[in-house]
């Protein structure tokens, strides 16, 4: 008889032993490491930094870049909030009347992704051009003044946000709506349900998971990302993400920026806890 | 067994491939270091010359539209016979040495052999004071002979021992006449113009902006107190919050500039010159109340090949090469008899105030206080302000 067969309680531990061991080697120890440096003090000039309970460094923190945090989760709601909107119908079009063609139209969302984010990034600079295609039908259609520009703007860095993240809410979206039994529907029609009526009550109703899953996995990168900021914005429009960056990059002020991601990261996970509270966590896990 | 997998067979076969995926990972490990360890102890055993790397800004090098090459760096591969990789991925000083920085405070090497940094930053100073650079070998170095005088003894590196300037260069206004109408020659009209709100860069350097703001306020950037400071930082704040500054930028200010998406950006002088193949309507000048000059150096970062890098400069230090790089780049060489070449080979270059400023244009560029350049509440300060 086996080791494990005589030892049965400990093989569930054995099999989560490998995931475990993940988990802890490349997230828990990395984070601790970097909450022990957020508490250090840095010496700017001699380029180091001792551990010295340096909480300041939180308090530091919010009150110069408070600005910037509300600002990151307003691109990033906005962004979400967009994503959703487009996504929606485009993955209700793909799960219910996509036929033959479903396979096709998701590579089609995916697609994009075969090019690396910098890419597409850069390319958006070329497409909101102040002399390109884009801004001139704009300003011919009097939605921007004559000299108006959309590059180095919130709306830039907003839009670019909304076209890097839509096929993470695009896909979850499409995923739950595939699941939907065409038989409740007509079911509902059966019972005197208008098609509006039967998409308000039962379509939406148990597409929530996806939504769920979708604004999660659109918001929470989109809080942290700091390429949109620093190619289609300003100055003005930079997000924590840049904040985050050039403490790092260009002040080599570690625990400074390692204090700001502790910050967005208990921001988010506040954020998140909150709205899956609203939503009602039952109701999501089906 | 059967054709189902069993849980042990899983068990098994996911440990062999794990072990297998995780070996080219632990070569690469054992690999890097290894080799970091071998360039130091070839350069001291045998003066071989290697492939090396250099890394370099760009529009700093001659290059031939055609075939994509560096004509005087084919001719320095094809002497010695050694494969030089050239990338152009220095955008500004800070994020190049934020890349660097990792591996050079480890230990290990950066991969590179020569890098071009500014004198306007820190860094070079704190390369040499940390020890993160090498000696350079300056007997393969005969023509540092022909460096200029004024430019031997640098505070940071007073005997040349680890550094030799590769060009220097003027910060000014560079304009888009096409879009002005006139060339731009104040930082008045730059920063406080409505005409041109949301289309003027900075420099995203604190002493590439702060020098000609510093002077348009009337003040000394050789002596840069807090108020000085402070003044000409909350005149670009001002002009941060009114829209004026579309962004702050390093050498990424040619292509919104060429494009015409800017009318006027604080710029370097040799850019724009070769920017005007793709927009002839861009001028330059120094702005009117005083600009900036610099000088970029090259450096070995530990781990790199020293013999090979050190001919490397001693080629560019060749008047003719010099002056055909030069001739190029239009920045200010700082060899020696390039200017005599060029006046046999293009005297129109060598009568260009770009490459060989007359002594009125020297007058009117200045520098930042060098001891301010790592002051880390300025860079703090500066730092917030770029990022908003």
């Amino acid at each position: 008889m086996g080791f494990f067969h005589r030892h049965r309680w400990l093989t569930p531990y054995a099999l989560l032993a490998p995931g475990t061991l993940w988990l802890v080697v490349f997230f828990v120890v990395p984070l601790g490491f970097l909450g022990y440096q957020s508490l250090e003090e840095n010496n700017p000039v001699e380029l180091t930094s001792s551990f010295s309970w340096a909480w300041h460094n939180y308090s530091d923190a919010i009150s110069t870049y408070h600005t910037q945090f509300v600002r990151s989760l307003e691109y990033a709601g906005l962004a979400t909030l967009i994503a959703l909107v487009v996504s929606y119908p485009l993955a209700y079009f793909i799960a219910f009347r996509g036929g033959q063609w479903k396979n096709l139209l998701l590579l089609l969302i995916v697609a994009p992704f075969f090019v690396t984010y910098l890419i597409r990034t850069l390319a958006w600079q070329n497409i909101l051009a102040d002399n390109g295609v884009v801004v001139g039908f704009l300003r011919d259609i009097h939605v921007l003044s004559a000299n108006g520009r959309v590059l180095q703007t919130g709306t830039a860095v907003v839009a670019g946000i909304t076209y890097n993240f839509l096929p993470f809410m695009a896909l979850p979206l499409y995923v739950s709506l595939e699941q939907i039994d065409s038989h409740l529907l007509e079911a509902a029609e059966d019972l005197y349900a208008s098609k509006l009526h039967a998409f308000l009550r039962v379509t939406l109703p148990l597409s929530l998971p996806g939504v769920f899953a979708g604004t999660l996995l659109t918001f929470i990168p989109a809080a942290g990302d700091f390429i949109n900021a620093q190619l289609l914005g300003s100055p003005r429009n930079h997000m924590i993400g840049n904040v985050i960056q050039s403490r790092f990059l260009n002040l080599n002020d570690y625990p400074e920026a390692a204090a700001l991601s502790f910050i967005l990261m208990a921001a988010i996970l506040v954020g998140v806890l909150v709205y899956a509270r609203t939503l009602g966590t039952e109701r999501l896990t089906g | 067994m059967t054709d189902h997998m069993t849980r042990e067979e899983l068990l098994r076969r996911g440990v062999a491939g794990a072990s297998i995926l995780s070996i080219p990972g632990l070569l690469a490990a054992c690999g890097g270091s290894s080799s970091s360890q071998s360039a130091a102890t070839t350069t001291s055993a045998k003066q071989v010359p290697h492939n090396i790397h250099f890394s370099n800004w760009t529009l700093y090098l001659d290059i031939d539209e055609k075939t994509k090459t560096y004509p005087t760096l084919v001719k320095f591969e094809k002497h010695y016979g050694v494969n030089v990789k050239y990338t152009e991925d220095i955008n500004d000083n800070p994020s190049f040495f934020a890349k660097i920085k990792p591996q050079l405070s480890s230990g290990e090497s950066t991969g590179r052999d020569i890098i071009v940094m500014t004198d306007n930053s820190p860094y070079p100073a704190l390369l040499v004071e940390k020890g993160w650079v090498e000696k350079l070998d300056k007997a393969a170095i005969p023509n540092i002979k022909n460096l200029r005088s004024s430019q031997r003894h640098p505070a940071w590196d007073p005997n040349r021992e680890y550094s030799l300037p590769w060009q220097s260069g003027m910060t000014g206004i560079a304009s888009n006449t096409s879009l002005t109408g006139k060339p731009l020659t104040s930082m008045d009209e730059l920063l406080e113009n409505p005409k041109y709100k949301g289309r003027v860069t900075l420099l995203n350097e604190m002493a590439d902006t702060m020098t000609p703001v510093i002077l348009a306020n009337g003040d000394d950037p050789a002596k840069v107190t807090e108020q000085v400071f402070n003044a000409a930082l909350n005149r670009i704040k001002k002009a941060v919050g009114s829209g004026q500054i579309r962004q702050f930028t390093g050498n990424d200010y040619s292509g919104p500039l060429a494009k015409g998406d800017l009318a006027a950006a604080v710029a370097w002088s040799g850019d724009v010159v070769q920017l005007n193949l793709d927009n002839p309507h861009l001028v330059w000048n120094v702005p009117d109340a005083g600009g900036e000059i610099w000088t970029d150096n090259m450096l070995i970062p530990n781990g790199g090949d020293v013999y090979t890098a050190s001919l490397l400069m001693n080629w560019y230090y060749r008047p003719d090469i010099a002056a055909a790089v030069a001739d190029y780049v239009n920045y200010i060489s700082p060899v020696e008899g390039a200017k005599e070449v060029l006046q046999k080979s293009d005297p129109k270059a060598a009568n260009n105030p770009l490459i060989f400023p007359p002594d009125e244009t020297l007058n009117s560029v200045h520098v930042f206080e060098p001891s301010q350049l790592n002051n880390p509440d300025y860079l703090s300060k500066w730092n917030a302000l770029v990022t908003a």
